[in-house]
Parts: C-alpha cells; sequence; structure tokens
C-alpha cells in the first residue's frame, strides 16, 4: 500500500478541522456563544452536527471488523446504536431541552433540586466520557499504525492534540460546523469506495462469504500475530512459521499443525498457501475478542442473553451519553429538538447501511485479519487488497480520511462535555480559562489510560460505556422527567447501584476476573440485571423518603412538558420575522 | 418502563371544564382576550386546575412513547427470537442490515407526529 496518499488525506481532514474550528473561532464571542452556540442551531445543521459527533471510530471501523470475524449477528451493533436514538427521542429529546440545563448534571440539578445529586451526576459524565474516549483514541493509533507504521500511541496523541486545540479554541459553535462537514466526510469517505469495491467484488464474480465454517484463504497469504492467540483446528494445517507455536520456536520451517488447540505466541509469522483453512481464534480467559464472542453464538442461551444485553445497552444507553445529551441544548425549542432527532435517525441509519458491506467484504478477502487482532482494520485494507494499485490508493486514502473524521469528531464532542463538566464541578472556579485547562485534562487521562490499557475492539468497547450509561442516566432522565416522586437520595442511590456495579462487571470482566461460563455472560452483558436494578433501586428509595421530593416539582414537570407557546421560554431569536419558516421546516 | 403514573384523575373533567370557560369567557372568533386566557393563567399560578392540565398534556405524551416503544419491542426487539430460529444467513442480513432502519425510522416519524398534535391541541385548548 502507498502510504503518502493515505497520509495526504489524513493530514487534510486535520487542517480542515483545525480551520473549521479557527473560522468558528473568529464566530464565538460572547461566553454563551462558547458553551452552547447561543442555541440557534437550526435542525438541518443541527442533525448533521449530532450525527457527525455520533458516528465514531466504533461505527466507521469496528462494525465491519466485528462482522469480519464474528458474523451477521453483530449487526445488532448498529441496530441499538440507531435505535437509541429512537428511544431518546420519544422518552427524552424534547423535555430535556426545555429543562434548559446544558449538561447532564445541570440536568440532575434542576429536577433534583441537589448539590451532591448534581456531582454524583458528573461523576459519572467524566466516567462514561472517558471510557467512550478510550477506544476513540486507540482506533486512532491502530490506523495511524497502519497506514504509517507509526508507533500506536502516535495517532491518539494526534487526536488528543487536535481535539483539545479545536475545543478549547472555538467551543461549541466551531464544534457544531465542524461535526456537521465531518458527517458528509464520513459518509461520502465509506460510500464511494463502497461502490468501487461492490464492483469489483461482482466483477469477481461475487464471491460469498461464510460465517458457519473457517474462511478460505484465495491467495498466499502471511500473516503476523500481534498478541498471543490460542488457534482451534478441527484439521491439520500446514503452514511456514517463524516464531514460537506450542513453545518451539520456528524459523521459516513449514509446519504441519494437528487438530486441537495451539498457542501461538506473539510475533509469529505464518504464512499460508492459496485454499488454506484460517484457524479460527479461540476466546480464553483476557483474550478481547472473547468479549463479544457469546453474540455471535454456539452455546445456547448465551447468545440470546448477550444480545439482549447489546439492546438494552444501546437501545436505552444513548440517551445519557454526554456527548449526545449536550446537543439537545442547542436546539432553539422542544418541537426542533424532535425534529432534530428525526432528521439523525435518517442521517444515521443511511451511514449505517454500509459498515456491514465492509465485514462482508472483508470475510471475503482479508479473513487473516481475524487471527492478527486488528479486524478493525478491515475497512482500510479492503482497497488495496480488492483493487490495488493507484485507485486502491486513492480510495484507501478517502477511507483514512474519514476514519480520521471518526475519531476527531466523536473524540471533540466527548472531550467538549467532559470538559464542560470539569469546568464546573471539579476545578475550583469558572470561565473560560478554566475550560481550556479542563480540556486538556479531559483528553489527556485516556490517552494515558490507552498506553497501558489492553486493547479491546473499539465496537465492543464503545459497548461498555453505553452498559453504564444505560443503567445510570437512562433511568434518571426516564423517571425524573416522567414521574413526580423522584428524591435526590432515589436518585443518588439509583446511579450509584445501576451504573455502578454495571462499571464492576464490565471492569472485572476486562481484567479477566470473571469465572467462566454463565457468570462471564452475565458480567460482560450487565445491561440486563443492571438497568432493571437502577430502576428499581431510584423507585423503591424515593418512595422510602417522600419527604424528600423537591418542592419544585410539579414546576419543573410543567416547564419539561409544556410547549414554549405557553410557558413563554421561547428564545428572543425566535420572534424574527424569518423565524417562523425556520421552525416549520 | 416508567409506567409509574401518578394518582389517576378524571380526565375528561379537565377538558369539559375548559371547552365550557372558553364558552363562558366568550372571545369572539377573531378577539383573543388581551390578559391571559384562564386556563393558562391556571397553569402560570400552579394551581390544582394548572396541574390538573400539566397532567393531562404528560399522560397523552407518555401514551404516544410507550406506543412508539411497544412498536420498537414488538417489531425490534422480537427479532432476536425469531432470528434465533433456523433462518438463512441471508434473512439475518437483510433484516439487521437494512430492514430494522426504515422501520425505526418510521416509529420515530409517526411518534414526532404525534408528540406535536398532542402539544397542539393542548395549545389550542387552554389558549382558547
Amino acid at each position: 500500500m502507498n502510504r503518502t496518499h493515505a497520509v495526504v488525506a489524513v493530514t487534510a481532514v486535520v487542517l480542515a478541522t483545525v480551520l473549521i474550528g479557527a473560522l468558528g473561532l473568529r464566530i464565538s464571542r460572547t461566553t454563551s456563544d462558547f458553551y452552547v452556540a447561543s442555541r440557534t442551531v437550526r435542525p438541518g445543521l443541527n442533525a448533521a452536527a449530532i450525527s457527525g459527533e455520533y458516528l465514531s471510530a466504533a461505527s466507521f471501523l469496528g462494525i465491519a471488523g466485528l462482522v469480519l470475524v464474528q458474523g451477521p449477528a453483530m449487526l445488532w451493533y448498529p441496530v441499538g446504536y440507531t435505535a437509541g436514538y429512537l428511544v431518546l427521542l420519544v422518552l427524552v429529546a424534547a423535555p430535556l431541552r426545555r429543562s434548559g440545563a446544558y449538561t447532564l448534571s445541570d440536568f440532575a440539578e434542576a429536577r433534583l433540586e441537589s448539590r451532591r445529586a448534581r456531582r454524583l451526576a458528573s461523576l459519572f459524565v467524566v466516567g462514561i466520557g472517558w471510557l467512550y474516549l478510550l477506544p476513540q483514541l486507540q482506533g486512532a493509533g491502530l490506523t495511524l499504525e497502519i497506514l504509517t507504521g507509526a508507533p500506536d500511541w502516535v495517532g491518539g496523541l494526534l487526536v488528543a492534540l487536535v481535539v483539545t486545540g479545536t475545543v478549547a479554541a472555538g467551543g461549541m459553535r466551531s464544534i457544531t460546523f465542524v461535526q456537521a462537514f465531518q458527517y458528509w466526510l464520513k459518509l461520502t469517505a465509506l460510500l464511494v469506495p463502497a461502490l468501487f469495491l461492490l464492483a469489483a467484488w461482482h466483477g469477481d464474480g461475487a464471491p460469498r462469504a461464510r460465517f458457519d465454517a473457517p474462511a478460505v484463504l484465495r491467495d498466499h497469504t502471511v500473516v503476523r500475530v500481534a498478541d498471543t492467540v490460542r488457534i482451534g483446528l478441527d484439521a491439520p494445517l500446514t503452514a511456514t512459521v517463524t516464531g514460537r507455536v506450542d513453545s518451539a520456536p520456528y524459523t521459516g520451517r513449514t509446519v504441519t499443525l494437528g487438530p486441537g488447540t495451539h498457542h501461538v505466541l506473539a510475533g509469529t509469522t505464518l504464512a499460508f498457501e492459496p485454499g488454506a483453512k484460517l484457524p479460527e481464534r479461540m476466546a480464553g480467559g483476557t483474550d478481547p475478542l472473547g468479549w463479544s464472542q457469546p453474540l455471535a453464538g454456539g452455546r445456547d442461551g448465551h447468545q440470546l442473553y448477550a444480545t439482549y444485553g447489546l439492546i438494552l445497552a444501546t437501545f436505552l444507553g444513548t440517551m445519557g451519553l454526554p456527548h449526545v445529551a449536550v446537543r439537545f441544548y442547542t436546539s432553539p425549542h422542544g418541537r426542533a429538538a424532535r425534529r432534530t432527532t428525526l432528521v439523525v435517525l435518517g442521517l444515521v441509519g443511511a451511514f449505517y447501511l454500509l459498515p456491514p458491506l465492509y465485514g462482508f467484504l472483508g470475510r471475503v478477502y482479508a479473513p487473516e485479519l481475524a487471527l492478527t487482532g486488528s479486524a478493525d482494520a478491515a475497512v482500510l485494507v479492503l482497497p488495496d487488497r480488492i483493487l490495488g494499485g493507484l485507485p486502491g490508493d486513492l480510495l484507501g486514502a478517502l477511507l483514512a480520511g474519514g476514519a480520521f473524521a471518526a475519531f476527531l469528531s466523536t473524540a471533540s464532542g466527548l472531550t467538549m462535555s467532559v470538559a464542560g463538566v470539569l469546568t464546573q464541578d471539579v476545578l475550583p472556579s469558572r470561565g473560560v480559562r478554566h475550560f481550556r485547562l479542563a480540556t486538556l485534562l479531559a483528553t489527556a487521562v485516556p490517552l494515558g489510560v490507552g498506553v497501558v490499557a489492553s486493547k479491546v475492539p473499539v465496537a465492543d468497547a464503545v459497548g461498555l460505556a453505553f452498559a453504564v450509561s444505560a443503567s445510570s442516566f437512562c433511568p434518571l432522565l426516564v423517571l425524573g422527567i416522567w414521574w413526580r416522586r423522584l428524591t435526590p437520595p432515589g436518585a443518588m442511590a439509583g446511579l450509584l447501584l445501576g451504573g455502578g456495579s454495571a462499571l464492576a462487571a464490565v471492569m472485572a470482566t476486562r481484567a479477566g476476573l470473571a469465572p467462566g461460563g454463565w457468570p462471564h455472560t452475565l458480567m460482560a452483558w450487565p445491561a440486563v440485571w443492571s438497568v432493571p436494578l437502577g430502576f428499581l433501586t431510584m423507585v423503591l428509595v424515593s418512595l422510602a423518603t417522600p419527604r424528600r421530593i423537591p418542592p419544585g416539582t410539579p414546576a419543573l414537570l410543567a416547564r419539561l412538558h409544556l410547549p414554549e407557546e405557553i410557558t413563554g421560554a421561547v428564545p428572543a431569536q425566535e420572534t424574527r420575522p424569518d423565524a417562523p419558516s425556520e421552525v416549520r421546516r | 418502563m416508567s409506567e409509574h403514573h401518578p394518582p389517576r384523575r378524571p380526565r375528561r373533567e379537565t377538558v369539559t371544564y375548559a371547552s365550557a370557560h372558553g364558552a363562558a369567557g366568550a372571545p369572539g372568533p377573531a378577539g383573543r382576550p388581551p390578559a391571559h386566557p384562564p386556563a393558562r393563567s391556571e397553569i402560570d399560578e400552579q394551581t390544582t386546575l394548572g396541574h390538573t392540565y400539566v397532567r393531562s398534556l404528560m399522560r397523552s405524551q407518555l401514551r404516544a412513547a410507550l406506543t412508539a416503544l411497544g412498536a420498537l419491542a414488538l417489531l425490534v426487539g422480537s427479532l432476536p427470537l425469531v432470528l434465533a430460529l433456523p433462518a438463512p444467513e441471508a434473512l439475518v442480513w437483510l433484516a439487521l442490515g437494512v430492514g430494522v432502519h426504515p422501520v425505526v425510522w418510521g416509529i420515530a416519524h409517526w411518534y414526532v407526529r404525534r408528540a406535536e398534535r398532542n402539544e397542539r391541541d393542548f395549545t389550542g385548548l387552554v389558549e382558547r
């Protein structure tokens, strides 16, 4: 693969982001401008920005990678990422906007009239934000490593620097433009190569991918195993090995491995002849691949449970993601917030038609990525694999640019909201200068953790953030908006027990502490039990503390649900003569 | 999900009261009263009656939301069970890769129209 084109594409995306950010800097003058774009962002622009921000590395690279390794059952990820917006739309969108709060912490304080509830919510915002930022930075590292051979921390550092710079300099207004631009860039970057690749696949006789049997290699393939893996064979396999297999050293010898389980040590190179059956990678202990494996099937019961765990986490978790929630405050009123969400559903749904195609083509043309542990790279290497030559390079460059747009947009949205919360609730005094310091803190922590943490496929890692969000903020938002008897002690107990247990389960699984079998499945997919736990705790503790119902509850609920025409909360900009046509779009 | 309704109140009475009130106040078809209409000031002043108005709107909005969620659970949430049956792989691809998205958008579209109609009806009720 010619690297020059890809480097040029990545540089162009980074420069464009910085430039548009700089333009925003000139526009944003007041503090209110800086934070929420003064709440005048229009539905079309705002929807593109929300979608741009939402479609992260997990969507751009991760889904295709998971589909390649584990088959179409992984399509529940994009389905969940989309349907999450529907749940958010019907339960939360308009009231959240009408609450007039900016972050989820603001919502908690406004609804519960409690500073302590606010601080607890802030902790969760920061925690979920960091959980979500981590895979973005790791994905950037992987992309740059594949494109240029740079060490895997370079990409993460680059994204962190650009994001910190843009967010600290321009605030939300510039971010809105950057995000909207990046949605269209990501869509184009995935759509155009997909058309060429599909044409080439069709011209190739439209080979089918099989997911229920080991993939068959089409060409002579050399695989370098990055991390130690266990492989399972049901028939003898011949390969030329350099490195260590089953603790025996080889140097370029042709070896026939018998049926059974084999250990391939990190750094070992395996060369296969055309027509060889690719060995299946087996999950074990801390092997990150083991994460989503129950989803793909086999063991009865586990698969269904894991699928519902994923469905609950993504359907209910979207509303509590810090960078998603912040976006609703930029709509001028509740009705616009709903219509914006509807447009978002269209844009996001259209985008998600594409990653599965890459997963399918990856299984046909680059199945060995499943073995190397870099299946997330499938999207990036396919043009070179299928087309080759200059067209392959150019399309590969386009995809690399799109992938970087994905890291940058999601990372900046997350940084923006994490930094907002840090400024208001953690750092001593407020003001735009502290916001810049908070921005630095918001990116530095996940960057540092990323260097030491073990790598999990990006789509899976993002799934963890969803599970925590679904068990903490989903109950808080839904009960806060629709139930009059919620009390601060109830909300805080629910946040701690629901969100805390989901976080603990997920962390324990990542650390390899979960025993095998059902305990592992239950802990790896906590949402099925942790979401009801969060709801139940909030309800029961609230019912037990009826005297603590905040006195302003009726007035606040009225504000959340009444249309702005009645509450008179329509911002001044709305009364301009040109406003109605815009609103009734 | 959040079926924790506030204690039920006779909703129809609210409507009757408002319509009767609107008729008694007798603003002409063209003329709105200069001050806040009665129902609206009840809301503004947070009287018991005002809260009843808000509750009735909340209940109709919650009903719309739960209907949409029910449709989602029925059409999408049941898919893992359906796909767990021996199904051709192409069906999985088609259902999850393509089919789900228009369904989700359709539900969303229905909900937005319904929620806006609820709000319009409510505004018409209290502003009259």
